[in-house]
């Protein structure tokens, strides 16, 4: 099975010989609970239950008088206060950071998935070739990759000193530790995220609904807007979802290429909970972040009508 | 911009345009931003040849020692060992579990199915960061220390996810029909199974299962909340040496992962193109 | 009572079905309602009808794939209505074929044989091959195969099991025109040679006449009538049948004289027919007549004596299509008639315009209930004469 091949996810529909039909019900219900049971059971226990206990711990109130990292069971509410204020600048960051990485991947990974699904359309081993490619970088550690970037980015290295030479930096620009070295190491991190979708829905699209309106509207930047754009739509909402919601709460990107001024939510929950073993502000940050995630998420899906990818 | 002469072609309708900036310009783009996404991984590999000592950040010089001599640097191979071994067992169970979730999510219906959906879903959608944190206080709450356990129980978590929803595109594809044929031809529901039904899976759950391999072996935040001090995995090793150091072993390493699986990747290509043409029709 | 249990056998070539009271209903709407028919041993029996109209159904019912709401299913006089589908002596060729993608097809048609634990399963899958002229490609996949090559994969799958029954969901559905004419003629001669009994489902009416000994005509989940095709032909006995099967001409009137022959008043004209011929003998009726059994009387010409006569038409359409022409006729409060004339004499026999009488003989008159929708059966024809094209 060819990687395009196994890419399209999609039901290639049509059984071998004759129309397909609609699968008939069934009713075995006991069957279907036997099945899902290990798995689902293995979800409660190891999911809903810590999220609770997330959720629990986000709570808790301090113990006076003891050392760090003791707690006590409650209800302090406050605590949700009081981390709000005290981080939404690493959340704003967060999500600015994501958001912008997010466009960039966008405008540069569907010039790339347009040129598999469609330039390559019918030469299976070019498409496989290309897709390999985009998935290749995945295979090398991503902390490898982002500390690549860092060297290469350095203050030392020949990138920089070129840019310098060439005037595009000033004398003393960096360009690591800055915020746009986070953001690029977050776009180009989660750049397979954002093409892959586009691809596996370009890849389905039927080329002829392309050349009628080549024959409507006569120019081919009208064509993209009018026809090629709207119908890939899914994919980019799957693709800009599953760059955004992991690019929010990522933290690597950002200690590695960035610097103080430019903390993320994710750090601030990582050294709260096993720095400072502060886990009721660490809890209700993370709270914080997967709600208004899913607010977002929930908002964005619903607007741009895709229901049906969830 | 465009030109519409059309010309007949064998009853085929061929659109003659004049090349277009567009036409030229997405190209050579997409061109860059494919090599734009490989400097990092040449950078990697590049540098697996330098020589270098403790800290590998200019170019010292060409040498296959570090090649020669992978675990040469303290830590690294113990490191690169212990990932092997979690993405193994975590892809065995979890493409289980994830494997029989997913028919019966596609070939049942059942109350609680939505709900199901949603509790699949869950997990890919929350970041790294709270998935980590929430486990990482329910260890704690349990009285677990972190360590090769909850490393494995945290990855099998987030792998199950990915591996339903991989097995269940394929799933779908499956025509259902073929099991009702089966039936028709004297197969116990338990023959039509692994007959008919696994066998057409099976290609769906080994590209589920190097999904859920990857996944593992590239995991560092869950890993980090989960690992406590003592254990270390490979990406962890990383990072934390990111500030002393990173040895030149560990690109050796990692580019020999790079490798392995770009050989994988060539080789499934190539036999699939084989067979294609094995196959061809002949009418 | 059989149940699950070891497959149920047989001696002959086929075996008798019989369908006593068998409703399926869905949560939404009823497939079938209290269908009961009986397939003689050996016979080719056709399920007819338009979709949506419980052919299939009733075929899974048949073939275990269903469960009936109520009612029994019996093969050879046992009851298989709780079987197991592979605990039934039945084997299907389904629509969309579904051949197994990953064996071959000589495996493909041992499946089932294998299944049971025959011996020699390869070499008797191998001869089914031969059967159906595809020895020579038994090693390939499915997809190698072209459709019309699937199908009979498919068929030979299926016959290769020797079954009591043989059902076939619209096999030949997915067929260009030319091939499906072909496959039609095969599956008669392998029914014929082999003498199973086989019950194609199909909502192509041509078909359905072509090769069945017995046709059933279904309609939203009944059957309408039930008949050797010339029977259902010559004598519908619903509107929908009338309709469904060819064409009818169906014009309202009323019964005005009674006995033998029923004397019926269709908008001013007089028309006779034999009284076994009809539906009701009273009231309002509906008079049919085929268009090929209607004569376009030239003005100055003479019927024949007895025959039914039709004055004051005037033809609106006239299509020659060299071996024939199909005229259509407006009869002042009757509506529209259509007339098919055969071409003896060269040529159409008038022009749009032309006022002309139109004459048949009584004996091929058939009487429909007049209360029925005279339209009934027309629209699913056509969208099923779409559906092949």
């Amino acid at each position: 099975m060819s990687i395009a091949a196994a890419l399209s996810t999609e039901a290639k529909h049509g059984p071998v010989g004759g129309p397909a039909q609609a699968p008939p019900a069934r009713k075995a219900r006991l069957g279907a609970y036997l099945l899902l049971a290990p798995g689902m059971v293995y979800l409660f226990v190891f999911f809903v239950l810590p999220i609770f206990a997330l959720l629990a711990t986000s709570l808790y109130e301090r113990v006076p008088g003891t050392e760090l990292g003791v707690y006590e069971p409650a209800l302090r509410w406050q605590n949700y206060l009081a981390s709000l204020s005290s981080y939404y600048p690493e959340l704003l960051r967060s999500f600015g950071y994501a958001l912008t990485a997010t466009v960039a991947a966008l405008l540069i990974g569907y010039p790339m998935a347009y040129v598999i699904a469609v330039r390559a359309r019918g030469k299976p081993l070019l498409q496989g070739l290309l897709l390999v490619l985009v998935i290749a970088p995945f295979f090398t550690s991503f902390i490898l990759r982002t500390i690549a970037w860092r060297q290469i980015l350095a203050d030392e290295s020949w990138v920089v000193g070129s840019m310098k030479f060439l005037g595009i930096l000033p004398p003393d620009g960096r360009l690591t530790a800055t915020a746009f070295a986070v953001v690029c190491g977050l776009t180009y991190n989660f750049l397979p995220f954002m093409v892959l979708p586009i691809y596996a829905n370009l890849e389905r699209m039927d080329t002829r609904l392309v050349e009628a309106g080549g024959d409507l509207y006569a120019n081919g930047p009208t064509t993209f807007l009018r026809v090629t754009l709207p119908l890939s739509m899914p994919g980019i909402v799957a693709g800009t979802l599953l760059t955004f919601i992991p690019a929010s709460g990522d933290y690597v990107n950002s200690s590695l290429l960035g610097n103080n001024a430019t903390t993320m939510v994710g750090q601030a929950i990582d050294r709260r909970f096993l720095v400072t073993l502060d886990y009721p502000t660490a809890a209700s940050l993370s709270a914080i972040l997967m709600i208004s995630i899913l607010a977002l998420v929930l908002v964005y899906v619903r607007r741009s009508g895709t229901e049906e990818l969830l | 911009m465009t030109t519409q002469a059309s010309v007949h072609e064998g009853g085929l309708v061929r659109r003659r345009r004049r090349f277009t900036l567009a036409d030229k310009i997405v190209p050579v783009f997409a061109g860059l931003a494919f090599v734009y996404l490989m400097v990092p991984v040449a950078y990697t590999v590049a540098f697996s040849f330098n020589q270098a000592g403790r800290r590998n950040l200019v170019w010292q010089g060409f040498t296959l020692d570090n090649w020669k001599n992978p675990c040469g640097a303290p830590q690294v191979c113990e490191a690169f060992v212990n990932s092997i071994q979690v993405g193994l067992i975590a892809t065995v169970v979890s493409t289980a579990l994830g494997t029989l979730v997913a028919i019966a999510l596609v070939r049942y219906k059942f109350r609680g199915r939505t709900l199901a959906n949603l509790l699949i879903f869950l997990p890919m959608s929350t970041p790294e960061v709270v998935l980590g944190a929430a486990l990482l206080a329910q260890f704690l709450s349990m009285a677990m220390r972190p360590g090769f356990t909850t490393v494995v129980i945290a990855h099998v978590m987030f792998c199950i996810s990915f591996v339903v929803v991989t097995v269940k595109a394929r799933v779908a594809s499956l025509d259902p029909r073929l099991e009702e044929a089966a039936a028709d031809l004297y197969a116990s529901p338990w023959a039509a199974f692994w007959r008919v039904t696994f066998p057409l899976l099976v290609p769906g759950i080994l590209a589920a299962g190097l999904l859920a391999f990857s996944l593992s072996f590239d995991d560092f935040i869950i890993t980090n909340f989960n690992s406590g001090s003592a254990f270390s995995t490979f990406p962890k090793f990383v990072y934390v040496s990111a500030n002393r150091g990173i040895p030149p072993q560990a690109n050796v390493l990692g580019s020999f992962m790079f490798f392995l699986a770009l050989l994988l990747v060539v080789v499934v290509q190539l036999v699939g193109a084989a067979r294609r043409k094995r196959h061809a029709r002949l009418g | 009572m059989s149940g699950d249990g070891a497959v149920l056998h047989h001696d002959d070539a086929g075996a008798d079905l019989v369908l006593e009271h068998v409703t399926k209903r869905f949560t939404t709407f009823t497939a079938v309602d209290d269908l009961s028919l009986a397939v003689p041993q050996g016979s080719f029996f056709a399920l007819l009808g338009p979709s949506g109209c419980g052919k299939t159904t009733t075929l899974r019912m048949v073939a275990g794939l269903e469960t009936p709401t109520s009612g029994s299913i019996f093969i050879d006089g046992k009851d298989v209505t709780d079987a197991k589908p592979y605990n039934r002596p039945v084997n299907t060729v389904f629509q969309s074929y579904a051949l197994f993608p990953h064996l071959s097809v000589v495996e493909n048609v041992a499946f089932g044989l294998r299944r049971k634990k025959v011996p020699g399963a390869r070499e008797k899958a191998l001869q089914f091959l031969e059967l159906v002229e595809l020895a020579h490609l038994a090693e390939r996949r499915p997809a190698q195969l072209s459709g019309g090559q699937q199908q009979r994969v498919a068929l030979a799958r299926a016959l290769v099991n020797n079954p009591s029954v043989l059902l076939l969901d619209e096999p030949l559905g997915a067929l260009d025109l030319k091939l499906r004419r072909q496959m039609q003629v095969e599956l008669k001669r392998i029914q014929l040679e082999v003498g199973l009994t086989f019950v194609h489902v199909t909502h192509d009416q041509e078909e359905a006449m072509t090769m069945a000994d017995t046709v059933a005509v279904m309609n939203a989940g009944r059957i309408e009538q039930m008949g050797s095709p010339a029977e259902l032909y010559e004598l519908p006995r619903t509107a929908f049948v009338a309709n469904f099967l060819g064409q009818s001409n169906l014009l309202a009137g009323e019964v005005v004289s009674t006995g033998d022959t029923l004397g019926v008043d269709v908008g001013g004209n007089r028309v006779h027919l034999p009284a076994v011929r009809a539906v009701s003998t009273s009231g309002n009726v509906l008079v049919g007549v085929r268009p090929e059994k209607l004569h376009i009387l030239a003005p100055d010409a003479e019927p024949e004596p007895g025959w039914n006569v039709i004055d004051g038409a005037v033809l609106t359409d006239v299509s020659f299509t060299g071996v024939s022409t199909l005229f259509r006729a407006e009869v002042a409060g009757l509506g529209t008639l259509a007339v098919f004339e055969q071409n003896r004499t060269g040529g159409p026999l008038g022009a749009p315009g032309d006022r002309v009488r139109l004459a048949w003989d009584p004996a091929y008159t058939f009487g429909l209930d007049g209360d029925e929708d005279a339209s009934s059966g027309a629209a699913e024809l056509a969208e099923a004469s779409r559906a092949l094209a």
